[in-house]
C-alpha cells in the first residue's frame, strides 16, 4: 500500500502545485502542445474531409491512407523527425499531428457521407451554391459525427502527449519520463493519474457538445412530439 | 505492493532464465567444470560476455549462455541464489545500485567499496582498464571557440546548453554534480531519453546545445571528432567493466582465465566492439568476441 500512500503525498505536496514544474503549468502546457497539434492536423484534415466527404471521391484511398497513418508508432516517428530536423517542440507536434488526422478526417468525411443525399439534392434544387450547400446544410447534419471525430483525436494526443518529454519537451510526459529514468515510482503513478484525470474531464466536456451538436442536427430525434407533428 | 513487485519481478526472472537455459544441463547447480553465463539487456554487455564464454570454453570449460537478461533487478538475484554464475557488471553502477548511499566516484575509492557493499552471494573480480561511462562532450569547433578541455572550463560559459537523459537533472553526476563540484550553474537543460542515442547526437551537431551526455564508449564520439571534456574532479563516477560472480560457484581456474581476460580489456576496444556492433559490418557478438580474443593471444 506504501507506493499509493506515496503517490498521494506526491500528488498533494504543496511543491507540486507551483513553479516551471509544478503540475498547474505541466497541465498548461500539456493542453497548449494538444490545441497546437489539433489546429496543425485540422488544417490537413478539414479540407481534405470536406472534399472527401462532400465530392465522394478519393475515398478509398483516405480510408486506406488514414488507416496506415494510426499504425504509424508514435516514438519511431517522433525519433525519426529529430533526426530529420532537430530535438524540441517542433517534431513532437508534428508526430502528434500525424496520429491527430485520421480521427479528425474519418470523422469529417463519414459526418459529409452520411448526409441524405435527398436533403443536398433539395437544397442544390432551392439554388443553393456548393459552398452553401456545404456550409449550410452538409456541416451542421454532420456536426455530431465531425465533435465525435474531434473527441477521439483530442483524447488520443493528450494520452499520446507523454511520449513528447522523450526529446526534451515539457508537459504531463515529464512526470512519466523523468520519474522512470530516477526510479520515483510515485511520480510516475502520479503523472500517469494527472493524465487519466484530464483526458476524463475532456471526454466529459465532449460528451455534452457532442449531444448539443445532436440535438442541433436532428431537432426531431430528441423531441417526439416534434417528430410526430412532422410525420 | 512490495511483495507483488517481489513476485513480478522473481517470475520475470525465472521466466527469463529458463527460456534461455538448455535443458540438457539445468540442474547442474554445483558449477562444476560448467559455468553459467549471463549478460544484461545491451549489446556490448552482450559480447563482454561472449568474450568471458569463450576464453572459459578455450581452456575447455563447458559454458552455458543466457544472453540479454532484462535489468539489474532480475540478474543480480540470480547470480546471488546460484542460477547464474558470471555477468559483467561497471563497477560505479553496481556499487550505486547495491548501495544508494555511496558518495565514491574514482575507480579506487568504488573498487575499495564494492566488495562489502556487495550481498552475501555476490562477488567482483578485478576491474578491467575499460571503462563505459556518462561523458560530456562538446564538438571540435565549440571546443576550440571556448578552450575547452575540462569540465571546469565550461563555468566560464553564460547560458550552457546541455542535453542528456533526464535523470541528468538529478543524480550526483549531472546539474547537482556541475554546481557542486565544478561550480558550473544556470545550465539550460534538455532531457532527451536516448541515453547519448541519434537523438542527442544531432541536437548537439546541429548547434541545438553546446554539450551532450554521451556514454564513453559510443562509436558516435569518435565518428563526429568530438571532444569529450576531462573530469579532473571525478564528478562522474568510475564505470569499470568487472565481472561478479557468484560466490562459491565459480573454480579457481575459472577466475584466473576472467582475469587474464580483464587485464587485456581497454576503453579503446569496448568503443572498436561497439563500432563493429552497431555499425555497417553489424557483426554477432561471437564474431566480435573471437576477434578480440585471438588479436590478444588469449585463445
Amino acid at each position: 500500500m506504501s507506493l499509493i500512500n506515496d503517490t498521494v503525498a506526491w500528488l498533494t505536496d504543496s511543491a507540486q502545485w507551483s513553479g516551471g514544474s509544478g503540475i498547474p503549468w505541466r497541465v498548461a502546457q500539456h493542453l497548449g502542445y494538444t490545441t497546437i497539434t489539433v489546429l496543425a492536423a485540422s488544417v490537413v484534415a478539414v479540407p481534405l474531409g470536406l472534399y472527401v466527404g462532400h465530392t465522394g471521391r478519393w475515398k478509398n484511398t483516405a480510408v486506406l491512407v488514414t488507416g496506415a497513418l494510426r499504425a504509424l508508432p508514435t516514438l519511431g516517428l517522433i525519433t525519426l523527425i529529430v533526426l530529420l530536423t532537430s530535438v524540441g517542440l517542433t517534431p513532437a507536434i508534428i508526430a502528434l499531428a500525424v496520429l491527430c488526422i485520421p480521427p479528425l478526417l474519418a470523422g469529417i468525411y463519414s459526418g459529409l457521407e452520411a448526409v441524405d443525399p435527398a436533403t443536398v439534392d433539395a437544397a442544390r434544387a432551392q439554388g443553393m451554391t456548393e459552398t452553401q450547400v456545404i456550409t449550410r446544410v452538409e456541416l451542421p447534419l454532420a456536426l455530431p459525427l465531425i465533435i465525435g471525430g474531434l473527441r477521439s483525436a483530442v483524447l488520443q494526443v493528450i494520452a499520446t502527449a507523454t511520449v513528447a518529454a522523450f526529446i526534451g519537451v515539457g508537459g504531463l510526459g515529464r512526470y512519466i519520463i523523468d520519474g522512470l529514468a530516477v526510479r520515483d515510482t510515485p511520480r510516475v503513478l502520479g503523472g500517469a493519474i494527472i493524465v487519466v484525470v484530464l483526458a476524463l474531464l475532456i471526454d466529459a466536456l465532449f460528451a455534452v457538445g457532442q449531444r448539443l451538436a445532436f440535438r442541433h442536427a436532428s431537432p426531431a430525434d430528441s423531441h417526439p412530439q416534434l417528430k410526430e407533428k412532422t410525420a | 505492493m512490495r511483495t507483488t513487485h517481489t513476485v513480478i519481478v522473481a517470475a520475470a526472472a525465472a521466466l527469463a532464465l529458463t527460456a534461455c537455459s538448455d535443458p540438457s544441463s539445468s540442474g547442474d547447480g554445483s558449477g562444476g567444470d560448467t559455468v553459467r553465463i549471463g549478460s544484461a539487456a545491451f549489446p556490448e554487455s552482450e559480447i563482454i560476455a561472449e568474450v568471458y564464454a569463450q576464453a572459459l570454453e578455450a581452456e575447455d570449460f563447458s559454458v552455458e549462455r543466457r544472453m540479454q537478461i532484462g535489468a539489474r533487478e532480475v540478474y543480480l538475484p540470480a547470480l546471488e541464489n546460484g542460477e547464474l554464475d558470471v555477468l559483467p557488471e561497471y563497477t560505479g553502477n553496481l556499487l550505486s545500485y547495491v548501495d544508494t548511499e555511496t558518495t565514491a566516484t574514482s575507480p579506487e575509492d568504488i573498487e575499495t567499496e564494492l566488495p562489502d557493499a556487495l550481498p552475501d552471494g555476490l562477488e567482483v573480480l578485478d576491474p578491467a582498464p575499460a571503462e563505459n561511462k556518462d561523458s560530456l562532450n562538446v564538438t571540435q569547433e565549440f571546443a576550440s571557440e571556448n578552450d575547452l578541455e575540462s569540465i571546469a572550463d565550461l563555468a566560464d560559459i553564460d547560458g550552457l546548453r546541455l542535453a542528456a537523459n533526464p535523470e541528468f537533472a538529478e543524480r550526483s553526476y549531472g546539474i547537482p554534480g556541475l554546481e557542486r563540484v565544478y561550480g558550473i550553474t544556470g545550465v539550460d537543460f534538455t532531457p532527451i531519453n536516448d541515453g547519448g542515442g541519434p537523438a542527442t547526437l544531432s541536437a548537439l551537431l546541429d548547434g541545438t546545445v553546446d554539450v551532450a551526455d554521451i556514454y564513453s564508449t559510443t562509436p558516435s564520439i569518435v565518428e563526429n571528432d568530438l571532444v569529450t571534456l576531462e573530469d579532473p574532479e571525478n564528478m562522474i563516477a568510475a564505470q569499470n567493466v568487472v565481472p561478479v560472480i557468484s560466490s562459491d560457484t565459480v573454480s579457481d581456474e575459472a577466475i584466473e582465465v576472467l582475469n587474464r581476460v580483464s587485464a587485456e580489456l581497454t576503453t579503446e576496444d569496448l568503443i572498436e566492439m561497439n563500432t563493429r556492433s552497431s555499425g555497417d559490418e553489424k557483426a554477432a557478438p561471437a564474431t566480435i568476441a573471437k576477434d578480440w580474443l585471438e588479436d590478444k593471444g588469449l585463445i
